[in-house]
């Protein structure tokens, strides 16, 4: 679906459009590009503006008008409305050009060529995958498809070179569609001569290039493959007209270009607000409270949920500001950010934090104030249609895309939406999440590593302990009762059964959560223990998340369970081994430790003993904390 | 749905496509309606495929001589 998808629908589009076109107005026309127009109302908004406004920039605008050339070799006039229609969504004005039909490479080199008094501010150079890919056969040498390919590049080259000469201009490339049909099939590639395998080549090497080149890049190829080819490309119209972008498609092709414009000039959004119910979580945290939520491992919509937090985390690490806006008494909103095991977000992930029963258009206008920036470089996601609706009509300025009830879909439609599109990773963003700066990917860590004691050490490892209780209950029941590998017992408990574990004067449950310098492993161990008639610790269940294997919790978790043990007066563990299919793993699990064994019966069953009294707490990497 | 059931709809996309009100009748070709050139005619179309989720083949869009083809074709991909 190659359309504008997260702006609200063009309720009463006519008798807006006539209000318009009575009473013209710049803003008037700012407002009615932010609605969710296919191309037919793109075309008309652009005419009437054009027609009622002229085709001169407006004054007082605090965007840079552009003067764009628009260059190719196919069919370019049906991009034009969608283009100027971009910019102005995004408040700036854009003036467009096209070359003379395929005189694109003539016109940049012409001094005296219409290119030239059109004087562009930026170049979008536009060519199509058939022109790119043209004289490319199967018949080919793999020598000659090589040097077409050095020859391609090379030319699209010299044309950002001609026109930085020229113009000293912005330089948009396009990376074309993937339009041509395969020949092999899936390894394409094998066949030199093969238009598509060539059109692919010619892609990558101009992603290269282009960054080296500091030019930037317009890549349909990615859109082809988010929305599939047929929303972007029409074969029937390729060949009646000459058009490569489908005309279905081009309101998003020209918000494409509107926002890569914007973002040169530094007009990206730059904040992300959002609310807390129902959006970064399942559930009311007012009524439900935090043991209540819908969030993490467990179901579908938490993890749903989850997701989206981790996608906004990912934003903010990159530079976008987070910020909370929620109808809620401050004290219980903030609580799961502190204390809730499922939350990816955490409190110093949020900027600017507005918990309160002011209207959410006011309190949108504290958090501008308060992060110091405009109104317009706020984006704000609500589930509620109502609130979305007020702010959208009282802060015009703030994008507040549509979105529906399944959290799913949220990070796509930030994405699509491409509110935060970058040009660059700046240090300003960088120095904005600092805290985050030595984070690296933890395998690349992994390959620097010298050897595993290093490694693990590198890691920071934190663990932390609780005790069973009810924020974490569903959780643990979960694990209980999904974990098949490392699980010694297999035992299944219910909700009842843990719940009558935490009140067990003479047992005990722990809730183990990994942390380490990459971030936060979640719940992944649990431990139950219960004293036996004869004043020994039977450890009932003992599994853990195979995620976290080889990284010396097995350990850390033994000395967990000999506190526990002597606390409740214990002198031995008994460790018990119960065979499954899939359990395998852990057979030797309590050898390992040092355990002896005790008994065995012939189901393959076994009991393992370790004397508290010789025990000495196992030193690993991981720093024990309770909490 | 009968050839005429199409003609409010299809009162609507001209509305849009020209910006104006564009008497329909069967007969009614490109000649007798100013600015009705070959990219109308694409805007047209796509518009009338995206609205009810069909795709005009390359041949029945050759064949497409006046509004009564435009509404005859409509009727049959929607019904087919």
């Amino acid at each position: 679906m190659a359309g504008l998808h997260w702006l609200p629908e063009a309720q009463d589009w006519r008798p807006r459009l006539a209000a318009f076109a009575a009473e013209p107005a710049w803003n008037g026309a700012v407002a009615l590009a932010n609605l969710r127009l296919d191309f037919v109302r793109t075309n008309a908004l652009d005419a009437t503006v054009r027609a009622r406004l002229g085709t001169s920039p407006p004054t007082g605008w605090a965007t840079r008008p552009v003067r764009l050339a628009v260059l190719g070799s196919a069919t370019l006039a049906h991009l034009h409305a969608g283009i100027r229609v971009g910019g102005l969504r995004r408040g700036i004005h854009i003036e467009t050009y096209e070359n003379e039909y395929g005189q694109y490479w003539q016109e940049i080199g012409d001094p005296a060529s219409p290119l030239h008094d059109f004087k562009p501010t930026t170049a979008l150079l536009a060519l199509d995958g058939h022109h790119l890919a043209a004289g490319v056969t199967a018949a080919m040498a793999p020598e000659d498809a090589a040097r077409a390919l050095d020859e391609v590049v090379a030319r699209v080259v010299a044309c950002w070179h001609g026109l930085r000469q020229a113009f000293g201009c912005h330089i948009v490339q396009q990376l074309p569609l993937p339009v041509h049909p395969t020949l092999l099939g899936e390894n394409e590639q094998r066949l030199a001569g093969s238009r598509a395998a060539f059109l692919s080549r010619v892609t990558g090497e101009l992603r290269a290039r282009a960054d080296a080149e500091g030019v930037d890049l317009l890549a349909l190829d990615r859109h082809a493959a988010l929305d599939g080819l047929d929303a972007w490309h029409d074969g029937g119209m390729w060949h009646r007209a000459k058009q490569e972008v489908a005309l279905a498609a081009t309101p998003l092709y020209g918000d494409l270009v509107g926002r890569l414009i914007a973002a040169k000039q530094g007009r990206s959004f730059k904040a992300l607000v959002l609310d807390l119910d129902n959006t970064l979580w399942g559930g009311v945290i007012g009524d439900d409270g935090p043991e209540g939520l819908v969030l993490g491992q467990g179901s579908a919509l938490g993890e749903a949920f989850s997701a989206f937090q981790d996608y906004a985390r990912e934003l903010s690490r990159r530079g976008v500001i987070l910020a909370v806006c929620s109808k809620n008494d401050e004290a219980p909103a903030l609580e799961p950010f502190d204390k809730h095991p499922e939350m990816v977000l955490r409190r110093a992930d949020i900027a600017c934090f507005v918990a309160n029963w002011s209207d959410k258009a006011q309190n949108i206008r504290a958090i501008a104030e308060a992060l110091n920036i405009g109104l317009d470089a706020l984006v704000f996601v609500d589930d509620n249609p109502f609130e979305r609706a007020l702010v959208r009509q009282e802060l015009p300025m703030v994008a507040v895309p549509e979105i529906s009830d399944d959290p799913t879909t949220y990070p796509r439609v930030l994405a699509d939406a491409g509110y935060f599109e970058a040009l660059a990773v700046t240090d300003d963003d960088r120095a904005r999440s600092t805290q985050y700066q030595a984070n690296r990917a933890r395998d690349a860590l992994k390959e620097t590593a010298t050897d595993l004691p290093s490694y693990l050490r590198s890691l920071e490892m934190k663990l932390i302990w609780r005790r069973f209780d009810p924020v974490g209950l569903q959780r643990t029941v979960q694990l209980i009762n999904k974990t098949n590998q490392f699980n010694l017992t297999t035992r299944r408990y219910t909700d009842d059964d843990v719940a009558a574990i935490m009140r067990d004067p003479r047992a005990f449950g722990l809730q183990l959560r990994l942390l380490d310098r990459f971030g936060d492993n979640g719940i992944i161990a649990i431990l139950i223990g219960r004293m036996t008639a004869a004043d020994d610790l039977l450890i009932d269940t003992w599994l853990m998340s195979c995620r976290v294997l080889g990284r010396q919790v097995e350990p850390t978790s033994l000395n967990l369970i000999a506190a526990e043990a002597l606390r409740l007066g214990a002198r031995r563990l008994i460790g018990e081994y119960l065979p499954t299919k899939k359990n395998g793993m852990v057979k030797d699990h309590y050898q390992r430790l040092g355990f002896v064994p005790l008994d065995a019966d012939g189901s393959g069953a076994t009991r393992s003993v370790l004397d508290l009294g010789a025990f000495v707490p196992r030193e690993t990497f991981i720093d024990v904390t309770e909490g | 749905m009968s050839e005429a059931a199409f003609y409010p709809a299809l009162t609507e996309i001209f509305r849009e496509v020209f910006m104006r009100d564009v008497a329909l009748r069967p007969d009614l070709t490109a000649r007798d309606v100013p600015g009705w050139d070959s990219f109308k005619q694409i805007e047209i179309i796509v518009a009338l495929e995206e609205r009810y989720g069909i795709k005009f083949h390359t041949r029945e869009l050759d064949a497409l001589g006046s509004v009564g083809d435009l509404a005859r074709t409509l009727a049959q991909k929607t019904t087919a």
